[in-house]
């Protein structure tokens, strides 16, 4: 009885997938659903500046300067750009339309300028890519010229984050009107058709764009934040492809003949800060005993390198992230422009550890209580714990302790930690960034050391920094950040532990092309074949 | 009765008042939206604008009262996160989490009460006890395992039903429905049937024992003694009676499964209110916490009330003016 009532509940099922798979065919080899992992929040390509946004936008509007998928530039709207002198640079723009049949000019590059620091109730703002530019000069409408103040090396690279909006869209257009489709116009390979907040937004294909053609006419892009859901999808063929696929469901990924992956390892590093901060005793490090110690420990290069040498990179890497990262010593990946080939990651030497330890005056070993987020990177809080047993076997009694990042990150800004674990994506792809941001002396009037959260200072490397910034020419600059780099790693100022794989799953018969800044985008998903 | 609503209108306000002080502090005490907003590269001069900008600058009883100033002019406030105000935002959200939330409470009494019913009335059946059992699972297991496990069976395993997402729409009233349209059905069950797991087995454990309780009573004794059908019996005698704790609950459930539905949508990827607040708690869109929980305060007492006039209707003892 109750077989056969399983069997006829399967055949009923298999009658309606036969059904279902029947209406959806002939729609499928046109369009494609993508499973994003994080809401997009706005359709206004100018109002904040946030990975998943940059994703969608990607589609309907178009940068000056595109980047391919390793993360190099490439012309977009602008077809070249070059130096004029040190503070001008200089942009040849397309000749293409918008989606409304508007031409697109230099008119719109500066309009686009513009507006960014207008746009009103930005929680995180496109400034910081546009206040280099001090003035505008449009020499023809294919022909404009960009200003800055003092010489600007990394002027393409902050200009690629800006998304070019018509000049039609008038004074102040308000972001609510990209939301709802009025004021979505843009010159990319997709159209935008609707949006629906934490739900989907859909695309049409521009058959009039400039560039290749891509495949699918439509495209669905959904919101399913949940790893488990995300991967069902895709089991289900309700979705072609899906981002950030969940670490734990790798391996049976790797097995399923349904899905196949695509990955490649970003400029996402995963690291812990140690307080650099105080000269005196530091909140969450004690002797062995409890006591408290009257130097902060963290100052002495010896027990940073004995607690970076005490971790085992590849361990983690194959225990903990599933082979979904791989051990680094720096912030970018192997092959990126500034790259240091010669600074490896540290190699596991607990002996070394202890005996370093001893020498700075602790063979005892040390307390200390590692923070972390628990919700933000990749197995955060499994990754903090496994570094706490690590650390354990060279002495060092470790508390781990994993909190929501609403609030860690609060209390990091304000140096409450000992030693914590944190992330860092290069946007730019290159080392000038984490070396400006993360490694320079923190300073306010200047904008250094914005994300230097340990408060890690060193005159020498901040000179080398200033010196980079200042020179134009790419090699010369090159040489200069990768002996920076080098010289800041040597001294330890965070615990560099690996870098995170971006990985991509589609269905069988599609493939994707992986991406270094994480974005997931329609043009890239090709049938096979 | 218009006295009494009044005082419970009376009430409810304060309680408005006392939750929007509590999500002020509490949101003040675990951190600020701007860090978490916030491009990692900008500099310090832009995260103080932006903190400006905000007005998370101001002292916060300052902040409180632009709020109220703000609300006593119908203004309810934007969203940080997304710049739409903030009700709109929840508006927007709220047929999905309504539709979803009424079919699982019609779901909990399609079932439960019949189910209930039948246990009661055969408590030592092999049935009766398979319900029990069962009804032993719908309370335990964790809805977002279950979730998981309905989608890898009939989305991942049978193909039958889509995995997530809310399907096709139909417009009524302005307002976008799955219900209107199949495709949105199929969407719909297994979110619906998801939600409604743990308050089928509450509404049939109440039904059960209800009847188990009523039928030794004197008044069903004679109704029988009478002649009465056991058809009338039971649907009229014995149902009616033990309706008032299943309408407290199923009031009170109808509630709870609006405002924390949420595990369900994310699984479901389902675009209602819950997962609205869930990800404005994470980022502390204060705005919305706000906006959301005035919603949800002002749900629940109207909810009571409805509930608490039913009962009226249900039991003629029940009074609702205490008298002086």
């Amino acid at each position: 009885m109750m077989a056969r009532g399983v069997r006829t509940i399967v055949r009923l099922g298999v009658v309606l997938s036969g059904l279902t798979a029947l209406s959806g065919g002939s729609v499928m080899a046109q369009s494609l659903a993508i499973a994003s992992s994080a809401p997009v929040t706005s359709i206004d390509p100018h109002y904040h500046t946030f990975g998943p946004n940059a994703s969608l936008h990607h589609h309907i509007y178009e940068p000056l300067i595109q980047r391919d998928a390793p993360g190099n530039l490439k012309p977009g709207l602008a077809t070249s750009w070059k130096l004029r002198d040190d503070k001008t640079w200089e942009f040849k723009l397309r000749n293409v339309t918008y989606h409304n049949g508007e031409k697109f000019t230099a008119e719109d590059v500066a309009y686009s300028l513009d507006r960014v620091p207008k746009v009103k109730n930005s929680p995180a703002s496109f400034q910081i890519y546009t206040r280099a530019v001090v003035a505008v000069e449009i020499v023809d409408p294919q022909t404009i010229l960009l200003k800055t103040a003092t010489p600007y090396p990394l002027l393409p690279q902050d200009i690629s984050q800006i998304f070019i909006i018509p000049r039609s869209l008038g004074a102040e257009p308000a972001t609510e009107d990209f939301n709802n489709g009025k004021n979505a116009i843009g010159t990319g390979a997709y159209r935008f058709v609707s949006y629906r907040p934490g739900e989907k937004i859909e695309l049409e294909r521009n058959d009039t764009y400039w560039g290749e053609k891509p495949h699918w006419k439509t495209v669905n892009y959904r919101i399913i934040s949940n790893d488990g859901a995300r991967t069902a999808s895709l089991l289900a063929g309700d979705v072609g492809i899906i981002e950030f696929v969940p670490p734990v469901d790798i391996p049976n990924l790797r097995k399923d003949s349904r899905v196949s992956l695509s990955e490649v390892v970003s400029n996402r590093s995963i690291f812990l800060w140690l307080d650099h901060s105080r000269e005196g005793p530091t909140p969450f490090v004690t002797g062995p005993n409890g006591e408290i110690l009257e130097k902060n420990p963290l100052k002495d290069r010896r027990v940073r390198l004995a607690l970076s040498i005490a971790i085992n990179r590849q361990a983690i890497v194959d225990r903990v992230m599933e082979n979904t990262a791989i051990p680094t010593g720096q912030y970018l990946r192997p092959g990126a422009p500034t790259y240091v080939p010669d600074l490896k990651p540290q190699l596991y030497d607990p002996e070394r550890a202890k005996k370093l330890l001893a020498e700075a005056g602790f063979p005892k070993g040390l307390r200390i209580s590692l923070h972390g987020p628990n919700d933000r990177y990749v197995n955060d809080a499994k990754i903090i714990q496994a570094v706490g047993q690590m650390w354990q076997r060279i002495g060092v009694q470790t508390t781990v302790e994993g909190l929501p990042w609403s609030n860690f990150v609060a209390r990091a800004g304000k140096q409450e930690f000992s030693a914590f674990l944190l992330g860092w994506g290069v946007s730019s792809g290159e080392g000038t960034n984490p070396l400006r941001a993360q490694i320079a002396t923190w300073n306010p009037q200047r904008g250094l050391g914005t994300a230097n959260r340990g408060r890690y200072s060193n005159p020498a490397v901040d000179t080398l920094i200033d010196q980079a910034m200042a020179t134009m020419d790419d090699g010369a600059r090159e040489k200069i950040v990768q002996q920076a780099m080098r010289m800041a790693m040597e001294d330890v100022p965070v615990v560099q532990l690996h870098l995170q794989k971006n990985i991509w799953a589609t269905r069988k018969g599609l493939s994707y092309e992986a991406r270094v800044d994480e974005e997931t985008l329609a043009m890239g998903v090709k049938p096979t074949k | 009765m218009l006295t009494w609503i009044v005082r419970r209108l009376f009430q409810a306000f304060f309680v408005v008042v006392a939750m929007t002080v509590i999500v002020f502090v509490g949101v003040h005490v675990i951190g600020n939206p701007v860090d978490i907003l916030i491009s990692p590269e900008a500099d310090q001069a832009e995260r103080a604008r932006i903190i400006a900008e905000m007005g998370l600058d101001q002292p916060l009883w300052k902040q409180y009262f632009f709020f109220v100033n703000d609300v006593l002019h119908g203004n309810m406030g934007r969203s940080f996160v997304f710049n739409e105000p903030a009700l709109k935002l929840i508006g927007s959200r709220m047929p999905a989490t309504l539709e979803l939330a009424v079919t699982a409470v019609l779901f909990s009494i399609c079932f439960g009460v019949p189910l209930g019913l039948y246990a009661g009335l055969k408590p030592d059946s092999v049935a009766g006890r398979a319900i029990m059992a069962g009804s032993i699972l719908g309370f335990s297991l964790p809805s977002f395992w279950v979730g998981l496990m309905l989608i890898m069976t009939f989305a991942v395993h049978l193909g039958v039903l889509p995995s997530t997402g809310r399907g096709e729409t139909a417009a009524m009233f302005g307002i976008q429905w799955s219900f209107l349209t199949w495709d949105g059905l199929r969407h719909m069950f297994m979110p619906a049937l998801n939600l409604s797991l743990f308050n089928i087995s509450l509404v049939l454990r109440l039904t059960r024992a209800g009847v188990r309780e009523t039928l030794p009573m004197d008044y069903i004794k004679f109704a029988r003694a009478k002649g009465l059908t056991p058809r009338r019996v039971i649907l009229v005698h014995v149902l009616k009676n033990i309706m008032i704790p299943v309408v407290t609950v199923v009031g009170l459930e109808l509630g709870s499964t609006i405002a924390f539905a949420v595990v369900t949508e994310s699984v479901f990827a389902w675009p209602g209110m819950g997962k609205l607040i869930i990800d404005s708690i994470n980022v502390l869109d204060r705005p919305v916490i706000v906006a959301y929980l005035m919603m949800i305060v002002l749900l629940f007492i109207t909810i009571n009330l409805v509930v608490d006039i039913i009962y009226t209707i249900l039991d003629p003892r029940v009074r609702l003016e205490t008298k002086a």
